[in-house]
Parts: C-alpha cells; sequence; structure tokens
C-alpha cells in the first residue's frame, strides 16, 4: 500500500514538472549580453582550466586566472549553459587583490560548454571557454 | 553554524601576493533534487561570500547552485599592514557566519 502510493505520488511529480529543466546557450548569450554591453568582447587573457572529461559532474574543480598585473581585473564571471541555472558564480576584486586567479569546485549536469568572462578595470572584457564531457551528471535525483 | 577551514600564512611580505584557502563544509542543497517521495528539496546554498582584510574588501563572490556541496575558494590578496583576514558568508536562510584569521605582516 505504502509502496504503491510511493509511486503513484513519484509519478506524479514526474508529470506535473519537468525533470531537470537546463538553461540554454542563447541563455548565457543573454546574460553575458547584459554583462558586457556594448562593449567588446575579445579572447583571451583569461584562462578557464576545467578537464575536458569530467568523471563526476558532482564536483569538478576549475580555476581561473588572467593574464594581468594585480589590481587589473574588476571582476570573474563564470557560466554553465547546460545546467538548470546558468550562472556558476560572479567574483569582484577589491583594492587588495593578489595575483588574478582564483580556485572553486563546480557541478556540471551534462556535457557542455562552461564560460569564463573577465572584466578589467579599463573596461575591457575577455572570454575563455571549455567544452567538455560529463560522464556522470551532478545530481538532478 | 557551519565549519570552516580558512588557511592563511602566518607571516606574509608587504605588497606580495599570498593565497589563502578557504572550505565551508556545507551541503549547499540545489534546490533541483527530489526525495525519496518525489517532493521537491528546498534550495538551501551559500549565495554570498565577503572577504574583508582590515576595512578593505578583497573580493565578494556571489555563489549559485553550480557551487558543489562543501564550497572550496582558493585566491591570492596582499596586505600592506599586520591585520584581521574576514570572511562572511550568507545562506539562503539569511544568516551569516564569519570566520577570522590572522596575518602578521614583515
Amino acid at each position: 500500500m505504502i509502496a504503491r502510493r510511493r509511486f503513484v505520488l513519484t509519478a506524479a511529480a514526474g508529470t506535473v514538472l519537468p525533470v531537470a529543466a537546463t538553461a540554454s546557450h542563447v541563455q548565457v548569450a543573454v546574460l553575458i549580453r547584459q554583462l558586457v554591453g556594448d562593449a567588446k568582447l575579445a579572447e583571451g587573457r583569461v584562462k578557464l582550466d576545467l578537464p575536458v572529461l569530467v568523471e563526476n559532474g558532482n564536483t569538478v574543480g576549475m580555476t581561473v586566472s588572467v593574464d594581468a598585473p594585480p589590481g587589473a581585473v574588476h571582476s570573474l564571471h563564470v557560466y554553465a549553459e547546460a545546467n538548470p541555472l546558468p550562472e556558476v558564480c560572479h567574483i569582484r576584486f577589491g583594492p587588495r587583490a593578489g595575483v588574478p586567479r582564483i580556485q572553486t569546485r563546480i557541478r556540471l549536469a551534462t556535457s557542455q560548454t562552461v564560460t569564463a568572462i573577465a572584466q578589467m578595470h579599463d573596461g575591457t572584457f575577455w572570454q575563455d571557454s571549455v567544452e567538455l564531457l560529463v560522464t556522470l551528471a551532478a545530481c538532478i535525483d | 553554524m557551519v565549519r570552516v577551514l580558512l588557511n592563511v600564512p602566518r607571516q606574509v611580505r608587504r605588497n606580495e601576493p599570498f593565497d589563502v584557502k578557504l572550505l565551508i563544509s556545507h551541503p549547499m542543497e540545489s534546490g533541483q533534487r527530489r526525495d525519496a517521495v518525489g517532493l521537491a528539496i528546498p534550495r538551501d546554498i551559500i549565495n554570498l561570500l565577503v572577504v574583508t582584510y582590515g576595512n578593505e574588501e578583497v573580493l565578494r563572490m556571489d555563489l549559485f547552485p553550480a557551487i558543489a556541496a562543501n564550497p572550496f575558494l582558493a585566491f591570492s590578496m596582499t596586505a600592506v599592514a599586520s591585520g584581521t583576514l574576514s570572511i562572511t558568508f550568507t545562506d539562503d536562510h539569511g544568516v551569516t557566519q564569519s570566520e577570522t584569521a590572522t596575518v602578521e605582516v614583515v
């Protein structure tokens, strides 16, 4: 009885809410446009370090570094286009920031392209993307 | 209260960048998962992390569910005088917690 009720509930929930709705390339493009505005977005200077083949999407080590002297970077922004929410993190540096390099661990829902954008204090934007394969997706259920 | 590990060198040189490592024991529940009966598990993540040194802000980070459980962050900073490094983070319930470490400039 209980098991059957549980099954019915699960089935009902599955039909009402789409499972693992993901963001899209377009959504990320819109977010990036909002960030960059009319400024030019160029490749280079920023380096996004992620493994190309990810065995476990629950924790993926990520390093973002910028080829710039300390204090030249305003902020860093990371987007994962096929996660349920495309934004990964935004980091703003203050006057005491040192080498522009941060390291953290992220979740990836599926194989996708991850993009990092660096905003400099001189108003320029730089980007780097990594296309990767995820064999075990981050826990959606 | 969650457990926080904050790793800072005890002595640093004036104006020379040094690394700070931070590990917070937090589930970072994404809000995408379901429990055994199919009900959504509510989102519970740390959404803001602010690092200050003395009165100056070193770094301000907005976190999203794409940050893995037990968030880890390593970054670099500089100091001109001995002081206190303070890390403050806020979760989805609005609870704020801080962790501090002293740095001696030689």
